[in-house]
């Protein structure tokens, strides 16, 4: 009897957000808040997480002023009675989970991997907003901006992208489609290194990139970052471009940023 | 054994091991095609590789291992306790301490010796704190008790400045602090390092009479000249400039300077003039061993010299003890 009253709970809530746009939206990823920002009507989006305002972190940091904050706990974002709450799928297991015991709709948005990933997922949350015309005219901007891409030559100049300690970037990553589309080779694939993965600096040195993609650095100080600034890959004689992390760990036109500058960096390399 | 044969054959040893550290790492090449690009130079990434990214490497396994073994040397001479210990006892923790309030302050980036200078100052305070908590003929119990006590206060506080910085990889950095690498270290660090444990070196080595005397005691010291105050204050400033610089740039390797003392110390017949450069040249040999250990066992792993040095030192660590367990009592 209970097992059937819990069954008959559980169609109403899987039955109730599809009825109707939700009204309220709390967003508690990164990535997340950056879609929902771009996509939801005026008054939808009720709060963003703490992240979206960090400038280091954020492509939207300035946009996310207008909103209010939460920091990923279960507690205040119950609180906020969001009819649909976005998180990552590397957001906190045990909130997402208790949200989802208390009754709360939660939309897991995996992290994207590559451009037509990112794709996918505008369409997806602007679905569950209720607002796929918002979404389609985002998606005519990837593609407007995808089309605008000068093509690639025929050979590819190499390149990886590596993080603090060495961290590189794969093909299946945002970032590495990213490089691909601009027109480079990763390194980092025949390197062994599919998705993320650390590149010693001795292997990284001896693979000798024709472009060599750095982060910038946070404050403060880090041996993890000292990594980037060691002297031996100033000395090896190939380009160095430093471009914002925060411009393609998250699938939303900022991407195209860093796309521009690949290309730019491209073109400057091939010029004499 | 002689003690000039037995300082050629250490200094053989450490020659060896230098030339192993830099055929030794994750680019797989020939020994004479590094070799030739280290000295020959020459076109490509090789010459890069070894000059910029292997030399330093050798070079600072050598300063940082000869700073510790005669760092421990020089303090369980003048303690006479050979339980004394740099890292073990809170002057490698407090160091590290030093170096990464000057590091996240931004101390480091804007006064050119900050970092080394700071690094010293948190070692020079816990030498200090210790040579007064434990008393002049210190005793096992009194001298690790004191040393747990620092340990754990620099190790903490190391932590919470880390905690505390802007910056998102230092708090997972704690473990470099507490047990040390050389990975990736360039010539940057060695002209950070060097000149301090030049400095420390010159200092400790010249301990060697004063710590020969105080063997006998400190009245039989102080009747043939040794001047006690200036010894400990030599002693405190040539610890703390050697192991300070050490820890600022490879983090605190702890039990360096409790094996290879107590290893060669059966070979000079126990007097510390002869174990001082004994233990400097023994310690540069278990660094660069220990450093070529890490890139042989796990090479892509990080894995931290003090986890080895640790795996060596801790049963002869809890050997000791156990012998000089009747002190306890």
């Amino acid at each position: 009897m209970r097992a059937l009253l819990a069954a008959c709970g559980l169609l109403a809530l899987l039955a109730a957000p599809a009825a109707a746009a939700p009204a309220r939206v709390v967003s508690m990823n990164l990535c997340t808040d950056q879609l929902a920002m771009l996509l939801a009507a005026p008054g939808q989006l009720v709060s963003v997480s703490a992240l979206a305002r960090e400038p280091e972190s954020s492509a939207m940091a300035a946009e996310a002023a207008a909103w209010p904050v939460n920091h990923g706990l279960a507690e205040e974002i119950f609180l906020l009675a969001p009819d649909l709450v976005l998180a990552g799928a590397y957001t906190s297991r045990p909130a997402v989970e208790l949200l989802e015991r208390l009754g709360v709709p939660v939309l897991v948005v995996e992290p994207a991997v590559s451009i037509d990933d990112a794709r996918r997922q505008i369409g997806a949350v602007g679905a569950a907003l209720g607002r796929d015309a918002a979404a389609r005219d985002l998606l005519a901007r990837f593609d407007a901006a995808l089309a605008a891409v000068p093509p690639a030559p025929q050979r590819h100049p190499t390149a990886a992208i590596v993080g603090p300690s060495g961290y590189a970037a794969g093909p299946a990553t945002l970032a590495g489609a990213v490089l691909a589309r601009a027109g480079f080779d990763n390194l980092a694939g025949p390197m062994g290194i599919e998705t993320g993965g650390t590149l010693s600096l001795e292997r990284l040195l001896m693979a000798a990139p024709d472009l060599l993609v750095l982060p910038e650095v946070y404050p403060g100080w880090s041996r993890a970052e000292e990594f980037l600034r060691h002297p031996a890959l100033a000395d090896r004689g190939g380009a160095t471009l430093t471009l914002p992390d925060r411009d393609w760990v998250c699938g939303t036109p900022a991407l195209f940023d860093n796309l521009a500058r690949l290309v730019a960096a491209r073109q400057a390399m091939a010029a004499p | 054994m002689s003690q000039r044969r037995l300082l050629g054959g250490l200094a053989a040893l450490v020659a060896l091991l230098f030339l192993g550290s830099l055929l030794v790492g994750p680019a797989a090449i020939g020994p004479v095609r590094c070799l030739s690009a280290l000295l020959l130079g020459g076109d490509g990434p090789l010459t890069i590789v070894m000059r910029e990214v292997r030399l330093p490497r050798a070079i600072l396994g050598l300063l940082v291992g000869a700073s510790l073994g005669l760092g421990g040397a020089a303090l369980q001479g003048y303690l006479r306790n050979p339980l004394a210990e740099p890292g073990l006892i809170g002057v490698g923790p407090a160091a590290a301490l030093g170096a990464v309030v000057a590091l996240q302050t931004g101390l480091a980036a804007t006064l050119p010796l900050g970092l080394p200078a700071a690094a010293l100052a948190g070692a020079g305070v816990a030498v200090a704190l210790l040579l007064v908590l434990a008393g002049p003929r210190a005793s096992s119990m009194a001298l690790i008790l004191a040393g747990i006590a620092l340990s754990a206060l620099a190790s903490a506080l190391t932590a919470l400045v880390l905690n505390l910085s802007p910056n998102p990889f230092a708090a997972t950095e704690i473990v470099f602090w507490l047990m040390g690498s050389l990975a990736d270290r360039s010539f940057v660090h060695v002209a950070v390092a060097a000149p301090f444990v030049a400095a420390g070196g010159w200092l400790m080595l010249g301990l060697g009479r004063g710590l020969d005397g105080l063997t006998l005691g400190e009245d039989a010291a102080a009747s043939l000249g040794v001047a006690l105050p200036r010894l400990r204050l030599r002693l405190v400033l040539g610890v703390a400039a050697a192991v300070g610089a050490s820890t600022a740039v490879a983090g605190s390797i702890g039990f360096v300077g409790l094996v290879v003392p107590h290893l060669l110390r059966p070979l000079v017949g126990a007097r510390p003039s002869a174990l001082l450069p004994a233990s400097a040249l023994g310690g540069a040999a278990m660094v660069l061993a220990a450093d070529i250990a890490v890139r042989l066992i796990l090479p892509d792993r990080g894995l931290q010299l003090g986890v080895v040095t640790a795996l060596v030192g801790a049963p002869l660590f809890l050997h000791l003890i156990y012998r000089t367990r009747r002190e306890f009592r």
